[in-house]
């Protein structure tokens, strides 16, 4: 791995997403719509928002990262762009770190700013730091962007990367405790859960609402952590530099 | 011009392969897309890879590159196998279909691309003269028209003043003018002692190439100086003598 090459496709991944205003609006502004319309939602119910507010702040940047990453490197494979770099001096890790530091860059944007909206306007109550919760949405931004890369192996069309979004997103969030506690959820989906990564993503956000910085909240994003190492060592499996 | 001498586009002594082909085998989807080649390529010269669309060229040149799958045989290119990471920044590679980033502008491309080769950014400039896009260095690529799109691509393949250089039909739909002015580039790359491969489904651009090697099917209906092949064949153009070797092969006689 070469810290300038790294860079180098940073930087290119930053200056492609600045060019594309539409989308980096639709990232940065979507979240801190949907979390005011909860809020609005709930206006009579303030301990509703409370309750609701910290797991999605989990999921938004989950989600958007999973989409721009597999869509961003699915047109990379199918551009041929890909092919040509992995033709020149460019290690896979560079390749891959330097995707996750742009999507980091971004996903830290992003969590500042839904962060601020839902605790410093909306009113959201905390029990932990600040920087912690936006911490766990970097973490949980990363987690998306590495399953993302993941998938893009397995799309042809940009058409099928985005099908996977229901396909491995959605399941996660129906056991993740935002609807079912995941300690009441029925034997075997219970289990399922406790192997997904965005439980331990929800889960973290909970207990810094509610017990603030714990050694259980540092095992919960050291899990999520885990799963975004997996997920980028199995993404560097599907990058061939020979192909069929 | 000492080493055009040496081993110059017209000079008779030969240097030694920089590319070998010895049995290759490429299978897809059940098939054989090339059933056995064997070949030499030399430094100093453009060879030109001449054959029908579909025939096998580009997966020849992918092999050659190291990013095709193989199943038999062995591709040795500067005394390395195929796609060895010591040749990443010694073999050039320009695809078809023009592999740069459309969203960005020409600069910003080339820019990137000599950030990862780790060339200089006068390379960049150098390389945008010698594909004449210069005045074109701002616009966004998406914009671009095709020929100005697979030029960028092929600025790409110079920033690092390759020794090996393939390129995959990079002269079509060009005009012809520019055509002459890339033609004349990769000549004065490989007097530089570089080894050219250029693919082409024209028969025309023959006129170019100090050696030729004809594809049908896989397989290699020839492989000699333009000369050679029409003296050989008693024709007078590059189309004819493909023809003439074609028909042969299928009478049953040998090549």
């Amino acid at each position: 791995m070469k810290p300038a090459v790294t860079l180098a496709i940073t930087g290119r991944v930053l200056l492609q997403l600045r060019r594309d205003h539409r989308t980096l609006a639709l990232m940065l502004l979507v979240p801190c719509l949907l979390l005011t319309l909860l809020w609005w939602m709930f206006d009579r119910d303030e301990l509703v928002f409370g309750r609701l507010g910290p797991p999605l702040l989990a999921m938004f940047p989950f989600i958007v990262m999973f989409l721009v990453t597999s869509v961003t490197t699915l047109r990379e494979r199918s551009s041929g762009t890909l092919e040509r770099l992995l033709s020149m001096p460019m290690g896979k890790l560079d390749f891959l770190v330097g995707y996750a530091l742009a999507f980091c860059a971004v996903a830290s944007v992003q969590a500042s700013l839904a962060v601020g909206l839902t605790v410093g306007l909306l009113g959201l109550d905390i029990a932990g730091p600040i920087w912690a919760l936006a911490l766990v949405a970097v973490a949980d931004a990363v987690l998306g962007a590495a399953l993302g890369l993941f998938v893009s192996a397995f799309a042809e069309t940009e058409f099928q990367a985005v099908q996977f979004m229901p396909a491995l997103v959605i399941p996660q969030i129906l056991l993740c405790g935002l609807f079912v506690p995941r300690a009441s959820l029925p034997d075997g989906l219970g289990q399922a859960s406790d192997l997904l990564p965005l439980s331990y993503a929800v889960d973290s956000m909970r207990r810094l609402q509610t017990t603030g910085l714990s050694g259980d909240f540092w095992a919960d994003i050291a899990v999520v952590i885990g799963f975004v190492i997996a997920t980028v060592a199995l993404g560097a499996a599907t990058l061939k530099r020979r192909t069929a | 011009m000492a080493t055009a001498d040496r081993q110059g586009r017209a000079g008779r002594v030969t240097a030694a392969a920089s590319v070998i082909v010895r049995s290759l085998r490429v299978c897809r989807g059940g098939r054989d897309v090339i059933p056995d080649l064997s070949t030499e390529i030399r430094p100093g010269q453009i060879t030109g890879l001449l054959g029908p669309s579909g025939c096998g060229k580009s997966t020849l040149m992918r092999a050659i590159v190291g990013v095709q799958r193989t199943h038999g045989g062995s591709v040795e290119v500067l005394g390395q196998p195929a796609g060895n990471p010591l040749l990443r920044r010694r073999v050039g590679y320009v695809t078809q279909a023009p592999s740069v980033y459309g969203d960005l502008t020409v600069k910003e491309n080339l820019r990137f691309f000599a950030g990862v080769l780790g060339v200089g950014r006068d390379s960049v400039a150098r390389a945008l003269d010698t594909v004449g896009l210069t005045g074109a260095a701002d616009d966004v690529v998406g914009q671009l028209s095709g020929g100005q799109r697979s030029r960028v691509s092929l600025a790409v393949a110079l920033l690092g003043v390759p020794d090996v250089l393939i390129l995959d039909e990079p002269t079509v739909g060009l005009d012809p003018v520019l055509r002459r002015q890339l033609w004349s580039t990769f000549g004065s790359l490989a007097e530089a002692g570089a080894t050219i491969l250029v693919s082409s489904h024209v028969m025309d651009e023959a006129a170019h190439c100090d050696r030729l090697l004809l594809m049908r099917d896989g397989a290699l209906v020839a492989d000699d100086e333009p000369q050679a092949l029409l003296a050989q064949t008693d024709t007078r153009d590059i189309e004819s003598a493909f023809l003439a070797l074609v028909e042969r092969g299928s009478d049953g006689r040998t090549r």
